[in-house]
């Protein structure tokens, strides 16, 4: 269980990224939060693992307040978060394999991990990963030949190699054509009924969003404007989010067979 | 509305800037050229008398020279090369904590920092002089002169390949929980691996040059000897010394720069 708790995030340049946000979110849960560019999204997600650190508030994670961690219980805590972006952040220039190895660094030891001495349950770990995201056979690729959607699975692959309670997807699928968007979120929905994995996912497109999500939380301007279950959402509920009437970007288009 | 009013092409502002460089630049050169007593006319009235010397004095070299000047050149490559394969060992973690987007600790970042600018305002030449009288006469001096010569180069250019890297592969390795030496190793190293080596062969370059010229404040190498000819006036040998060097300088150059142009 994961709960905000008036959480604010003010940036150094004065923008307030986050305002005053109150939320809990339930374990096996798969949440989308929507929004404009701009409204939070990433902020929102970014500091549940505290890539960036809200400024004022309190986030209750297992009932612990984790913006007391210290520098190396941050650490640990991270672990049990896998994290997608949307860019992928692969090491392109590394193979497959030691991409989604990475997901074992929080639980290998600096010397080990530096002179590349995973054990074979993490390399079988890895490979298990690959194998779950359908792209076993890529292991030893660099990561830079593969397409954009099995660079993602390759992402996908590292958070789960992690063994994580929660999984981090911000905008995973927003540098992705339809069909291959489709294909990403239903391997990020299968894993989440699978494993039971917690999922918050940032989406901007509408279509996408009510097909997949559990429960959609809206942002606008820092603050949640809107917190359901996805079924109870339409379109209406969306041009409320954003403060505008939808147009044709706001969708991803419907190849839900991709 | 003036329409005859002509709309400039160079805002007059950047006009008179560009104007303002150029008078200083110039006003510069001029004073170089007083207080070093040269002006052009002296500068081409030089040219004939350095083809009279080399037609008179360097040809012909005195080609049996060569079994002095050979072990000469050995040894400056040596010193060139084992000074090289230290810095290169030993500018990679300091390369990392001279770059400001891995050591985000600023009381650490800005000592390292001030500390390799120091470093990098002393001329090779200095640091020659400097170990020649710590260590004494010979190839040692020149290995640790170039070492710390080269450590200020390397450092520089490898930190600075480092600030320039894909932030998001680090950010990653961060979301897992990896401590700053795994991001380090798994997602900053493999993305400089290329510059790295190319760098290092770069200044391996450098310092087999810098070698030559050491020898002239008694750092070993292939200087010694042609300081030694020079104070004799043995121009028959200093032909020979120039020549061989000439042929060495060009094969690790044209070996250095064709694996350089392969990585990257």
């Amino acid at each position: 269980m994961i709960e905000f708790r008036n959480v604010s995030l003010t940036y150094p340049n004065g923008h307030q990224g986050l305002k005053n946000i109150n939320l809990s979110i339930n374990d096996g849960e798969f949440v989308v939060i929507v929004g404009l560019s701009g409204a939070g999204k990433s902020t929102l997600i970014r500091s549940i693992n505290q890539m960036v650190k809200p400024t004022a508030g309190e986030l209750l994670i297992g009932g612990e307040n984790t913006l007391k961690y210290s520098d190396r219980k941050l650490r640990q805590f991270r672990r049990n978060i896998g994290m997608i972006f949307q860019n992928y952040n692969l090491v392109k220039r590394s193979s497959v394999l030691r991409n989604v190895l990475a997901g074992r660094l929080g639980h290998t030891g600096t010397l080990r991990s530096i002179l590349s001495l995973f054990s074979q349950a993490d390399v079988r770990l890895a490979l298990e990963s690959l194998e779950r995201v359908g792209i076993a056979d890529k292991a030893y690729q660099r990561a830079d030949q593969l397409s954009g959607g099995q660079q993602q699975r390759v992402s996908i692959a590292r958070a789960l190699t992690q063994q994580p309670k929660l999984i981090l997807a911000d905008e995973p699928v927003a540098s992705l054509d339809p069909p291959t968007s489709h294909a990403v979120m239903k391997d990020l929905k299968r894993i989440n009924q699978e494993d039971n994995i917690t999922m918050i996912v940032n989406l901007h497109a509408i279509d996408l969003s009510m097909q997949y999500a559990d429960r959609i939380i809206g942002l606008r301007n820092g603050e949640v404007v809107f917190d359901g279950p996805a079924a109870s959402v339409s379109e209406k509920t969306f041009e409320d989010i954003y403060g505008r009437p939808i147009k044709e970007d706001d969708l991803v288009g419907d190849v839900s067979n991709g | 509305m003036d329409k005859q009013k002509r709309i400039p092409i160079i805002p007059l502002k950047q006009k008179l800037f560009t104007v303002g460089v150029l008078v200083v630049v110039l006003s510069l050169y001029a004073a170089a050229s007083i207080f070093t007593g040269s002006s052009p006319a002296r500068f081409m009235n030089g040219i004939p008398e350095m083809f009279n010397f080399i037609i008179n004095d360097l040809i012909p070299p005195n080609w049996s020279y060569y079994e002095r000047v050979f072990p000469a050149l050995l040894e400056t490559w040596n010193i060139a090369l084992l000074s090289t394969s230290l810095a290169v060992v030993f500018s990679l973690p300091i390369s990392f904590l001279a770059a400001g987007n891995i050591n985000k600790k600023l009381w650490l970042y800005h000592p390292v920092r001030f500390a390799l600018n120091v470093l990098r305002t002393i001329p090779d030449m200095i640091l020659a002089v400097m170990f020649v009288a710590i260590v004494g006469l010979g190839a040692l001096a020149g290995v640790y002169a170039l070492f710390f010569f080269s450590l200020g180069i390397l450092i520089k250019l490898i930190s600075e390949t480092v600030e320039a890297i894909d932030p998001g592969p680090l950010e990653a390795i961060r979301a897992t929980g990896g401590n700053i030496l795994q991001i380090i190793w798994f997602g900053a190293l493999p993305q400089i691996l290329p510059q790295y080596v190319s760098y290092s062969l770069y200044v391996l370059e450098i310092n087999v040059r810098a070698s030559l010229v050491l020898g002239f404040v008694g750092a070993g190498g292939i200087g010694l000897i042609l300081k030694q000819q020079m104070s004799l006036f043995n121009y028959g040998n200093i032909a020979m010394i120039i020549f061989i060097t000439f042929i060495g300088v060009t094969i690790i150059d044209t070996l250095s720069t064709s694996l350089r142009k392969r990585l990257v």
